[in-house]
């Protein structure tokens, strides 16, 4: 195990801050050429535009929250990264690499240090493999350590997620929703990863079990010094988690900006309506939501301009035409709207 | 002033039968629905509260499967219970409708929805089938869905997950309810549309006085719409209150920690979640005293031993613990292993 450097890990995030860019994801573009239609020689094929021209970056030691609605392409960005999902095109700038051109052998080593965490765990899991064998598999295909060390490796991730040694033996239906996301969390981490990427990662659990599972993402991050990027639908969720938040819509990222700065002081009409809807649990406070008209438009056919005019109240002319550049308003706080022109 | 009860549920027992056994999903529930009121029932999975709602409605096989003990009584007259399954099919959607989490599995996708709501009104009105049609476009208007004249022609794929929660709604006050039970009808939409759906469902309980059970495992929603809750455990009502105590006065220490757990818009991000220790027992495995003391930080013997009932500790709240009163003194405590 790399023993992380003792220093706290608060600090440790404001100073890497600055400097460390970990991954540079610039002009990622996803789009899924749509089955069955009869002009599969055509060049305007039909697709769904999934993720368009998407840029951000990930800095060290941090944790970089994506939300959206589903449809948003928040989930598509994170495969991509991996290589789960082939990009259209862009580039994903890992350690001076680009992700996206290298070789199968090359890209191999890049998925030892990019690891992912899946949101439903019991199909992520193998039913007919014993939970050491599945932990023991990213040891073996990325020959980590010797074989005789595997199991000594494995009891100790699963005592770190908090797993009994006595489970080393027991199948994946055996566990519940809550423990089955601790065996995915410790197949993430005995690769020993920089960055993992969490797909949802809480969604499917109950509430008592979800906060066992954040505070533990928590800690892993503390204690292995990881990166994550954090997708997820529910806002205080991610904003419980996360040090710097994406807004995507339709494909777009309409807005980026450190938590705190995001949440008290939202630009983009759409991050004002999405933080709006989300449901307070205390009964005093009633707010005034900023309700949106309409539904998502189809990302087979999305609007020209600001993807987003369609459902804007503030939707001027130019919206319709021009698509909106992003620009920073605030210290890291981008957003990309007309209304900041 | 006592508000008039619509549906009153007393000592229900829903067992079923299984390989291994006898379970009892939902084991002596008492709560009861005042007219025009929106009650909340709240739990995690495995919790009963699905099962209590479509007990009210009688929608297992009781040849087989299930086996009801109890009472639930509608309108201070009729045991459901009791009822014959001709008089339940009378009641069902007529008298007391239901809506689901998954709007697309409960719509028939080889039927238009217009002729999906109209079917419904004529089963229990006495309409022709033009007056009927009629009747869904103005349903359709009602739940908000833009040009219905046209959209009552449309099958349920060409429409989007909100839309068939409207329409999965439209169809159940299309025969005018006293009372609708809405089960996690917002869980697979999202924040925007959810919110939508919610003002839709608070805009019906005004205009027609009519009662809701509105079913959901999230807390935030319950704060938003609900007047008074009822918290599941592992198939029992541990704490009942209105909306207000429940949030500011929890007495049972799950539903505390159920609140503490979540995290907030405007909570310390670098402090740690609250947690509920280890995980709900399975229903063949019930513990013998109070079924939450093996997750609970103030357990003692008694609570090891000896079942607590549900009881009144004043001004309408009610809790199944035998320390209540303690531990709702001992609120610093709780907070500070938060």
């Amino acid at each position: 195990m790399r023993q992380a450097e003792m220093a706290p890990d608060r600090l440790l995030k404001e100073g890497a801050r600055q400097e460390n860019v970990l991954l540079d994801v610039q002009g990622l573009t996803k789009h899924f050429p749509v089955k069955g239609s009869l002009d599969a020689f055509n060049r305007n094929r039909p697709s769904v535009k999934a993720v368009s021209n998407v840029s951000f970056q990930l800095f060290e030691g941090e944790t970089f929250g994506l939300v959206g609605e589903s449809g948003c392409g928040k989930s598509t960005t994170g495969r991509t990264l991996m290589r789960l999902i082939e990009p259209t095109e862009g580039k994903a700038i890992y350690r001076g690499k680009n992700i996206f051109e290298q070789s199968s052998k090359e890209l191999r080593k890049t998925r030892e240090e990019i690891q992912m965490v899946f949101q439903d765990p019991y199909s992520s899991l193998n039913p007919r493999k014993r939970i050491g064998s599945i932990l023991q598999e990213p040891l073996i295909i990325h020959s980590i350590g010797k074989r005789n060390e595997h199991t000594d490796r494995v009891m100790d991730i699963m005592q770190k997620v908090g797993l009994l040694p006595e489970q080393y033996y027991r199948f994946p239906h055996e566990f519940s929703g809550g423990q089955r996301q601790r065996i995915g969390l410790a197949r993430a981490l005995i690769a020993n990863p920089k960055l993992v990427i969490c797909d949802e990662p809480v969604s499917a659990l109950d509430v008592s079990i979800q906060s066992q599972i954040i505070n533990l993402l928590k800690r892993m991050q503390g204690e292995f010094n990881l990166t994550y990027l954090f997708v997820a639908h529910d806002i205080s969720v991610v904003r419980h988690i996360s040090d710097r938040i994406g807004v995507m819509y339709l494909g777009n990222m309409v807005e980026v900006a450190p938590t705190d700065s995001l949440i008290q002081n939202p630009l983009h009409p759409y991050t004002k309506a999405l933080l709006s809807a989300v449901p307070i649990p205390n009964p005093r406070i009633k707010r005034e939501r900023i309700a949106l008209k309409g539904e998502i438009p189809s990302p087979l056919n999305p609007p020209a301009g600001c993807v987003f005019h369609t459902r804007c109240p503030f939707a001027t002319d130019r919206c319709k035409q021009e698509v909106p550049e992003s620009r920073e308003m605030a210290p890291g706080h981008t957003v990309a709207c007309h209304l900041y022109d | 002033m006592n508000p008039e009860k619509l549906l009153e549920v007393k000592r229900l027992r829903t067992h079923f039968k299984t390989e291994t056994g006898r379970v009892t999903a939902v084991d002596d529930v008492s709560f009861h629905v005042n007219k025009g009121e929106i009650l909340g029932i709240v739990g995690e999975s495995g919790c009963g509260k699905s099962v209590t709602s479509q007990s009210i409605l009688r929608l297992f096989d009781e040849k087989y499967l299930v086996k009801y003990e109890g009472e639930i009584i509608f309108k201070n007259e009729i045991d459901l219970l009791k009822l014959s399954k001709a008089q339940m099919r009378q009641a069902r959607g007529n008298e007391i409708s239901m809506i689901f989490q998954d709007p697309l599995s409960s719509l028939n996708p080889v039927l238009t929805i217009g002729f999906q709501i109209a079917e419904a009104i004529m089963l229990h009105e006495n309409t022709s089938k033009e007056e009927a049609m009629a009747q869904a476009v103005e349903m359709l208007r009602l739940t908000g869905i833009p040009s219905p004249e046209k959209r009552v022609h449309d099958y349920p794929h060409q429409l989007s997950g909100g839309m068939r929660q409207r329409v999965m709604i439209a169809m159940s006050l299309a025969c005018k309810p006293r009372l609708l039970i809405a089960d996690e009808p917002t869980t697979a939409l999202d924040v925007t549309i959810q919110s939508q759906i919610l003002d839709l469902i608070e805009d019906i309980n005004k205009r027609f006085d009519m009662g809701v059970i509105f079913i959901t495992h999230d807390l935030g929603v319950v704060a938003e719409l609900c007047d008074r809750v009822v918290v599941m455990y592992l198939g029992q009502i541990v704490e009942e209150a209105d909306i207000y105590n429940l949030f500011e006065n929890p007495k049972h220490p799950y539903t505390k920690g159920l609140i503490q757990s979540i995290p907030h818009m405007d909570g310390d991000r670098e402090e740690e979640l609250h947690v509920i220790a280890g995980t709900v027992p399975s229903l063949e495995n019930v513990p013998v005293g109070c079924r939450f003391a093996p997750r609970c930080q103030f357990a003692d013997e008694q609570c090891n031993s000896q079942a607590p009932e549900l009881r009144g500790i004043g001004d309408g709240q009610k809790v199944r613990c035998w320390h209540a009163e303690q531990i709702a003194e001992r609120k610093e405590e709780v907070y500070a292993t938060s």
